[in-house]
């Protein structure tokens, strides 16, 4: 049973289309993200959901039902705002008072309605302050409660983290993840950040151009990406770009743009000499100092110290900058040395060159 | 040295607010309060107390002329609001981006002609011999030609269209501010359209609100020329008596003390408003 499916919806705008043959099925108590950059058309999909806009064609169900002839105000699909639109003029309580009074709920229940689910997101009694009154994270939990005191079907969260700052930003992917557990609530998360969707998901949709390039768990989507677009687009890659020289089963060796051959895994149709980039993940390179086995060389440009996160810079010798993961060398290696740079065939992913 | 030409800065920068409020306001003010606390008693001899007010009140025909136009002011008021809020909620939140400096503008062209051409206008079109009225006789509706002048209608009428624009402007500056998302959020968590309008619209707009009813009320029940004109000898507007008092009869005292009063009364009006609907001054003037 799906909480929520869109079979093939379509919408245009004049000449532009927004969302194009998009389907997914939602099972129940998910965590779905759809990822993709702006503009790619994620939050009209998301408004279609709501109900904000209408298809042009195709169809939307909720736990099985039609909806996409159902007004937005009788869905039982309820939205977290990127802004949040908290009620400026009503208290807490009130706002979260607001979607039981217009289901007309019974007076003598909303108060203890109320104060039960400000329980559940943790800030229990504030039924009175104002909205002004609260912090970042604050205002999210409320804008969390103010939806799931309705007990939706499915939550929607239009990318509600853009406006913190850093250090609570990555705190509240976790509360989020666990308050979702804790509602066993489906949960559509909008986002352009990819560590909020690799986090927090059971499930990431990447979306490009209208367009759902790629469903799958996040390992799926990082480890064995289908398009140049996926493997670019999640997590942090290194992308060469040449020409493919030679096909053997699945391994291919490509003549780099700027001279040099390496080997990768073809991962699409591509032919020999078509355009073609290979993505190689800053952790699938080790650096070596000899020359055995050597695939690519180059003088370490700069060491990017992050802690656990640190980078080196390798430059090669068509002068791009490759960005290594490899914590054995980071103490080895100082800048200005010359390095070579080896990887598992495997881990290399060719394919064809995107026209941009 | 920096701080004595901040002061500096300062007082040049109070100077004409301080000059404007002592002089034009606060003065005048004082003045008047001052004749009317006066009475004649002879040749340049005056006696002082307050028997101009206790004449006001004891004369039917005054408090009755006042409380006729705070009544027929509050009428405006609440016209101007009505048809007021549905085109400044339209300029603000549903014309495009590029019509919504067309549509103030059009709402704002009428204020560049003085009063005394937009009331001569009405004139034009409702009086016996005027457009409509000639037009109808001509299309056979009617068979004589009507007054349409002269009447509580037509001032009405006529205020409502003097004063909507300072009930529209104040509206939609509060509109433009509200999120979009406010309302989406107030759809999706369940409201009708009429629960959004009311829970969400409404509360957000006050501001405006209030301030937009405070200052059509006091331009409808201190404006002169429009019930004058529209409404005749018999419009019985108060600013009339004020003027018969000063400049007819040469009253001063009593004219100062009907300015007095006026000005007492309609803030009363303004207080009691404020009161009912349980705003404040400040709501006005503060958002959030």
């Amino acid at each position: 049973m799906y909480d929520l499916s869109c079979a093939s919806i379509t919408k245009k705008f004049g000449a532009f289309t927004a969302v194009s043959d998009v389907s997914l099925d939602i099972p129940s108590g998910s965590f779905f993200s759809i990822l993709g950059p702006s503009g790619c058309g994620k939050t009209t999909l998301m408004r279609m959901i709501a109900g904000f806009e209408t298809p042009t064609s195709g169809d939307i169900r909720l736990k099985g039902r039609s909806v996409v002839k159902v007004p937005p105000n009788k869905r039982a699909v309820k939205m977290v705002f990127q802004h949040l639109a908290l009620f400026p003029m009503m208290n807490v309580g009130e706002n979260i008072a607001y979607g039981l009074r217009c289901r007309g709920d019974a007076k003598a229940d909303i108060p203890r309605k109320v104060a039960r689910v400000l329980e559940r997101v943790g800030l229990p009694g504030v039924e009175t302050k104002q909205i002004a009154q609260l912090s970042g994270g604050q205002k999210q939990r409320i804008a969390i409660a103010r939806c799931m005191v309705l007990e939706p079907d499915v939550l929607l969260l239009d990318e509600p983290l853009g406006a913190l700052d850093l250090k609570l930003r990555e705190h509240m992917k976790i509360e989020l993840k666990q308050l979702q557990h804790q509602f066993e609530t489906t949960f559509l998360y909008i986002t352009h950040d990819q560590s909020e969707a690799l986090v927090m998901s059971d499930a990431v949709a990447v979306m490009n151009a209208g367009r759902f390039e790629q469903i799958g768990t996040p390992r799926e989507l990082y480890d064995s990406p289908i398009s140049g677009f996926v493997a670019g687009f999640v997590g942090d890659s290194n992308c060469l770009t040449g020409r493919l020289a030679e096909v053997r089963g699945e391994q291919a060796s490509i003549d780099l743009d700027g001279g040099g051959t390496v080997v990768g895994r073809l991962s699409d149709a591509s032919r020999p000499g078509d355009a073609v980039e290979v993505f190689l993940r800053p952790e699938a390179l080790t650096i070596t100092t000899s020359e055995t086995n050597a695939t690519l060389a180059g003088t370490v440009d700069s060491m990017l110290f992050n802690g656990a996160n640190s980078r080196i810079l390798v430059r090669l010798a068509n002068s791009q900058l490759i960005e290594i993961a490899d914590p054995s060398a980071a103490t080895s290696v100082r800048q200005g040395d010359a390095v070579a740079l080896t990887w598992q065939p495997d881990r290399a992913r060719i394919f064809a060159g995107r026209a941009a | 040295m920096g701080r004595d030409a901040g002061r500096l800065s300062l007082i040049l920068l109070l100077a004409p607010f301080a000059l404007w409020i002592g002089l034009l306001i606060l003065l005048p003010q004082i003045g008047i309060g001052y004749v009317s606390l006066r009475e004649k008693v002879g040749f340049n001899r005056y006696e002082y107390g307050f028997g101009n007010y206790a004449a006001f009140f004891g004369e039917p025909i005054y408090r009755n002329t006042l409380l006729r136009t705070a009544w027929i002011s509050v009428l405006v008021t609440v016209l101007a609001l009505i048809l007021g809020f549905p085109v400044a909620y339209y300029i603000a939140k549903m014309a495009r981006e590029r019509s919504r400096a067309a549509l103030f503008l059009m709402c704002l062209i009428p204020l560049w002609v003085s009063d005394l051409v937009r009331a001569y206008g009405w004139i034009v079109l409702l009086r016996e011999t005027g457009v409509i009225s000639t037009t109808l006789v001509s299309m056979g509706l009617i068979a004589e030609p009507v007054e349409m002048l002269y009447n509580d209608v037509t001032v009405v009428i006529g205020l409502v269209y003097t004063v909507i624009l300072f009930m529209i402007v104040p509206l939609v500056s509060t509109l433009q501010g509200m999120d979009d998302a406010l309302l989406e959020a107030g759809y999706n968590l369940g409201g009708s359209r009429f629960t959004v309008f009311r829970r969400i619209v409404v509360p957000y707009a006050m501001p405006g609100i209030v301030s937009g009813c405070i200052i059509t009320f006091m331009l409808a029940a201190g404006s002169y020329l429009t019930p004058i004109l529209l409404g005749g000898k018999n419009s019985s507007w108060f600013t009339e008596q004020i003027y018969n008092q000063f400049i007819t009869r040469y009253n001063w005292e009593a004219g100062a003390t009907f300015g007095v009063l006026l000005l007492g009364f309609t803030s009363l009006v303004v207080w009691a408003g404020l009161k009912l609907t349980g705003q404040s001054l400040a709501t006005t003037v503060a958002k959030e």
